[in-house]
């Protein structure tokens, strides 16, 4: 064996890679829903656990970031220990659990209660980034749908979850008409956070590494929930305050305690929480 | 009633990866593996993972594999991820493989032909019963050959071609630079420069079932094994500076031509038509199903109808990468619970509903 140890470019990629990522970022910014196909490299991690957020984070990172990942909404799940990790090693960032304090947030399936203010990215982890794959496995003919913007087929679905079960069943993954003129796929937030991308102060970057798609909704862009006029769409909603800090109108994480059916609800935002526990804030479940 | 919310996961992370440290190693009593035991001893799975791990290295291979535990899609994945890490420096002359050195060729199309046929390291023809000797140590050495092989074996295929009974096998129109996956995205239609490099890279299993599905009913391009070879093949490039090629080393491949159905549009004459499979190391396996499937997915090109799953290029290609593949089946272990509770909360606002509705109906 006569491989010497090599050390790794600053975020893990070349300044090659990385400046074929910011093309295709720049594309995507320019086109607001639009995916742009770009050509996704192999990272350390599967595909399907975050390989494209990476590369747009790896892409963007610069010594003077303050990282933020998430996972299910708290720093603290394993894949987004993980993820961290992998950058406080490649790129040596200052890393922090603080939504506000944050310039780059990668996330998987929330997006933070915290508002997001102008300057701050969000990168979103994208499993599957065509929002029409489920009614049409094809690329080519996807391609075709959002070129001539014939989005029939996602309104029947629409129609047909209402015909059948009286509701629009779609709970995450909401679709999601961008500018006016691409239907996009928020990735697997829940509904509960697609208010959250109507004119967002924040960038907000998608990254699908397996898929190689990339694409963006830049700052102050409409980011309309399909809906119907008498069915309109409505975010979920959890009757009971987080029983830790007592917030409400925050998503929340179903906490098994026995079998026989006891649970409480908490925040999904770890960070939320614990921010608002630190003021002296409290939910009705006793804590130790 | 006291909760706390779950923290340390990083140090749990570090304590798994110490206990598969461990758990590789094995019993410290027996001794640990060495790289060139893998290399050497292990071969055909060292291949499997420069094929399908897209880099051409066996003593990285073999460390993959170490890595790995053995398991070759996991080791395959360790190679890609240092493979796109590493520059590309050059780019190889188009490979002759018919100045390959020759270490195994048959053809199942001629009983015997120029160069004849070389059965070399083959298990074909032996008996599969455990050969329990095999628990033990030898060192078994073969007989060699009185004269060495022909130095160039004409092609089967080249050789029915030059009766003109072959399909050609010409570069396209100005010879293009072939496409890179590995630097672009895959597109559609894909051209077959980019179908044989993903199916090159391909899992042999996911290969080696759709060539079985076009075999047996779900595709209809009867094969003949025209020719397959096994041996070294030189590399070379040519640097700009010097203008001229070098060998830069030699690459063991297989390549598998496949001799299939007959096609001829009218006023030409019918001809055979070709699949085409090549694979690193010694993998008649993948690169004979590589030929099936390669020839499958060219039905356009012969506007043969396409009924049949190996002869959809977007659901061969798109489904065909055990990396890609295994990292989105194996996705589902991530926590998944933001989502989940999405949907528990939707079924007990429908239960709820459909409470409300039978007690109206009751009242």
């Amino acid at each position: 064996m006569t491989h010497a140890p090599r050390r790794y470019n600053f975020g893990y990629l070349d300044e090659g890679t990385k400046r074929m990522v910011r093309r295709a970022l720049l594309k995507a910014v320019a086109i607001p829903g639009y995916q742009v196909p770009f050509g996704s490299r192999e990272m350390p991690i599967p595909y399907g656990w975050g390989t494209g957020g990476m590369q747009i984070t790896a892409s963007l990172i610069t010594p003077g970031d303050r990282l933020k990942v998430i996972d299910q909404g708290a720093d603290d799940t394993t894949n987004a220990v993980n993820i961290r990790r992998f950058f406080a090693k490649v790129a040596g960032t200052a890393t922090t659990e603080a939504t506000a304090e944050a310039t780059l947030i990668q996330t998987r399936h929330r997006i933070p209660e915290t508002p997001l203010r102008e300057g701050q990215t969000l990168v979103l982890q994208v499993p599957q980034p065509e929002p029409m794959r489920r009614l049409e496995p094809r690329e080519t003919e996807c391609r075709k749908i959002h070129a001539w913007g014939e989005y029939g087929l996602m309104h029947l679905r629409l129609y047909e979850s209402v015909a059948q079960t009286g509701r629009i069943t779609i709970n995450h993954s909401y679709p999601v008409l961008v500018n006016g003129r691409y239907v996009m796929s928020p990735t697997p937030i829940p509904r509960f956070d697609n208010p959250k991308m109507e004119f967002s102060a924040a960038l907000m970057l998608f990254g699908a590494g397996r898929e190689r798609r990339i694409y963006a909704l830049p700052p102050y862009t409409s980011v309309k929930s399909l809906d119907f006029e008498d069915h309109p769409f409505t975010p979920q909603q959890f009757p009971d305050p987080c029983a830790l800090c007592g917030a409400r109108g925050v998503y929340q994480d179903e906490i098994l305690l026995d079998d026989t059916g006891a649970k409480m609800f908490v925040c999904s935002d770890s960070d939320f929480c614990a921010r608002r526990r630190a003021e002296g804030q409290t939910g009705p479940a006793p804590q130790t | 009633m006291a909760y706390v919310p779950v923290k340390g996961g990083e140090a749990a992370i570090l304590n798994a990866l110490d206990l598969v440290a461990e758990e590789r190693r094995g019993d410290p009593a027996d001794p640990e593996l060495t790289l060139a035991q893998i290399r050497t001893q292990q071969a055909r799975a060292v291949d499997r993972v420069m094929a399908e791990g897209s880099l051409y290295d066996p003593d990285l291979a073999a460390l993959a594999l170490k890595q790995a535990q053995g398991d070759a899609t996991e080791a395959a994945f360790l190679l890609r991820a240092y493979r796109t890490t590493l520059e590309q420096f050059a780019r190889a002359r188009p490979l002759e493989t018919d100045r390959m050195a020759i270490r195994r060729r048959i053809s199942a199309c001629y009983k015997d032909l120029p160069g004849g046929q070389v059965l070399g390291p083959s298990v074909d023809y032996s008996h599969r019963m455990l050969d329990f000797d095999l628990a033990g140590e030898g060192a078994p050495t073969a007989p060699r050959a009185e004269a060495p092989v022909a130095a160039q074996m004409p092609r089967v295929p080249d050789l029915v071609g030059n009766e003109g009974f072959m399909e050609p096998s010409e570069p396209p129109a100005g010879d293009p630079a072939p496409g890179d996956l590995t630097r672009d995205p895959l597109a559609f239609p894909a051209p077959r420069d980019i179908r044989l490099q993903n199916l090159a890279r391909a899992d042999e299993g996911f290969l080696l079932g759709l060539a079985y599905s076009t075999q047996r009913g779900f595709g209809s391009n009867h094969p003949y094994a025209g020719e397959i070879r096994m041996g070294e093949v030189p590399v070379e490039v040519v640097p700009e500076e010097l203008g001229f090629a070098i060998e830069i080393g030699e690459v063991t491949l297989t390549e598998s031509q496949m001799i299939t159905s007959v096609k001829g549009a009218s006023g030409e004459n019918p001809k055979f038509t070709r699949g085409y499979g090549l694979a690193f190391g010694h993998c008649e396996r993948k690169a004979m199903s590589m030929a099936l499937v390669d020839r499958a997915l060219r039905a356009d090109e012969f506007a043969e109808e396409p009924r049949y799953p190996a002869q959809d290029a977007e659901f061969v290609l798109y489904h065909s990468d055990n990396v890609e593949s295994s990292g989105f089946v194996q996705h589902l272990k991530l926590p998944h619970y933001v989502d989940f509770q999405a949907e528990l909360r939707m079924l007990r606002e429908m239960r709820a509903a459909r409470r409300a509705t039978e007690q109206e109906a009751a009242e």
